[in-house]
């Protein structure tokens, strides 16, 4: 494996500079399960990680808990997917996030792994995790899988680069409308969505974090009454695989009718891949069978399959109408 | 290459090491203290051959910088034997050898590790679905895994008879 040093800051602050004086060479550590899996593949690594896990006092803690605030709840970046998929407060509107926190890779993983490393995790994609290979994301002029073994590649929105975004975290996220919040220069937050950075913007990169920024936490706004949400994935193994497809829904239901609806897919596309076309069409019916196979049907409406990964369509929208049916509690027929 | 001195305690002794600060846990285990049980199979999160316990929880030695072990608890297999067991051997070890629950053997300290966290976590006999869940990390090549299940669920119903015979 490729050494590197390990900074141990004991604040924010001091970790902001350790990363501003080790760009573009530093990186921030959560629990280092993607950045060791880059040291020892030989693929593009840090020199130095800034351990972020030393950090104390209240910051610290509040970068594991999960606190009910004014804007909503606030899950720190360090809480592990175990945390979360055990945490009883991501119940109800929530359920979608813990849901995926509970399925994604192992047991043993689970309890490694921090939800901003989740998110910012680099992709999986054969091509791209092959140190020999010189794909588009590591400054070649292709990306392989256009006529390689795309079976695992995108469906939408895909091009230059056809990989799919990796984090089973940022789909239920999206539906949920989150926000992150950044310690950089100065503190700010985005949604979510706008974190991410596609392949026709920069192949090369996933999320626009400029070098010493640190996501120290991902909001979920305070539902209103009646939210529900769902998250349903599809993997060839139970455990251990990244999902071939996976879907989640939020909604809002008054008086039986939906008031709000939020789709997004994931595993899909470079992005998790928000249906907003789709969505509008739910927003005044009520739940039912058709509506739901209708909303499916208009998801995937889109997609262009590659050459390996058509089964990935009809896939999807089963994904998806699972998804639909679970958080509207209609049950799906057989 | 840059070292560090660690101190941590591993199955209850207190132990200082001087390590390379790259090292995984895995590493520090095998290479520096002699505790070869857990092994070192896919060396990136596929295997669970490595399960280890710190501060109780299962986790992957393989994916663990050793300095993150720092002021933890680390538990391996060779310490399974302190954890509730009679002469060294936990209920865990000797329902895997009445069950021939290992064949080549190589899976089964991270096994031991995953499934004596779930018996303790829940604190009662466990079911085969549970125990299926909490395994959903450890690979086996060999046995089809039947009598690894067999031999759990039974090891938690003979500590759970253990505990309620003390207490009456
Ligand atoms: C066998 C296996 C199966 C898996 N299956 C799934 C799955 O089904 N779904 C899924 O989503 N994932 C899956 N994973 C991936 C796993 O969830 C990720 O590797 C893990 O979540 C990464 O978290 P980490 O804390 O270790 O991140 P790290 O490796 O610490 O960090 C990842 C990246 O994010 C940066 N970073 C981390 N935290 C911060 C922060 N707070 N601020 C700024 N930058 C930060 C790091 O610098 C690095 O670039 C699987 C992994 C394995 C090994
Ligand atoms: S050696 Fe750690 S999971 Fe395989
Ligand atoms: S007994 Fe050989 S791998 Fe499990």
């Amino acid at each position: 494996m490729k050494n590197f040093s390990l900074l141990r800051p004991r604040s924010l602050d001091e970790a902001r500079k350790a990363l501003v004086d080790g760009a573009p060479k530093a990186a921030p550590r959560g629990a280092g399960l993607d950045i060791l899996d880059h040291l020892k593949e030989g693929l593009p690594a840090p020199d130095a990680l800034v351990e972020l896990r030393r950090i104390e006092g209240e910051t610290g803690l509040s970068l594991r808990a999960a606190t009910a605030g004014a804007d909503g709840l606030e899950l720190g970046a360090l809480s592990t997917l175990s945390q979360l998929a055990e945490s009883p407060i991501l119940s109800g509107p929530y359920a979608a996030l813990a849901e995926a926190a509970g399925q994604a890779a192992t047991p043993s993983i689970r309890n490694m792994a921090t939800l901003g490393g989740n998110l910012l995790q680099r992709p999986r994609c054969w091509y791209y995790r092959d140190r020999e290979l010189v794909c588009l994301k590591k400054g070649g002029d292709l990306c392989l899988a256009i006529s390689g073994d795309n079976r695992y590649h995108a469906i939408l929105g895909g091009g230059p680069a056809f990989y799919v975004h990796p984090s089973s975290l940022a789909t239920p996220a999206m539906a949920l409308d989150a926000r992150v919040r950044i310690h950089g220069e100065s503190p700010r937050e985005m949604p979510l969505d706008e974190l991410f950075v596609g392949p026709a913007e920069d192949p090369s990169r996933e999320h626009r974090l400029a070098p010493g920024e640190v996501l120290t936490h991902l909001i979920l706004p305070t539902p209103e009454a009646g939210a529900r949400s769902a998250y349903f994935a599809l993997r060839e193994k139970q455990s251990h695989d990244w999902p071939l497809v996976e879907a989640a829904v939020a909604l809002r239901l008054e008086g039986g009718t939906i008031r709000h609806a939020r789709i997004v897919l994931g595993h899909v596309a470079p992005l998790p891949w928000r249906a907003s076309e789709a969505e509008a069409k739910l927003v005044g019916q009520k739940p039912s069978v058709e509506l739901f196979a209708r909303t499916a049907e208009l998801a995937l409406a889109p997609a262009r399959p590659m050459t390996g990964n058509a089964y990935k369509v009809p896939a999807a929208r089963g994904a998806l109408r699972h998804a639909l049916h679970r958080a509207s509690g209609l049950e799906l027929p057989a | 290459m840059p070292t560090q001195l660690l101190r941590l305690r591993v199955n209850g002794r207190h132990e200082e090491v001087a390590a390379p600060t790259h090292w995984t846990l895995l590493e520090l285990l095998r290479y520096r203290l002699d505790l070869i049980g857990s092994k070192q199979g896919c060396d990136k999160g596929d295997c669970g051959a490595c399960t280890v316990q710190i501060d109780g929880r299962p986790v992957l030695a393989c994916l663990t910088l050793a300095a993150k072990a720092e002021t933890r608890e680390v538990t391996t297999v060779e310490g399974l034997g302190f954890m509730g067991g009679a002469e060294g051997c936990h209920p865990l070890q000797d329902a895997f050898d009445r069950w021939d629950a290992a064949q080549c053997g190589f899976c089964t300290p991270g096994i031991l590790m995953s499934a004596e966290a779930l018996i303790r976590r829940l604190g009662r006999p466990v079911t085969r679905d549970e125990v299926r869940d909490a395994l959903a990390g450890n690979l086996c090549r060999c046995t089809g895994y039947t009598k690894i299940l067999d031999a759990i669920v039974d090891a938690s119903e003979r500590i759970h008879d253990a505990g309620e015979a003390a207490s009456a």
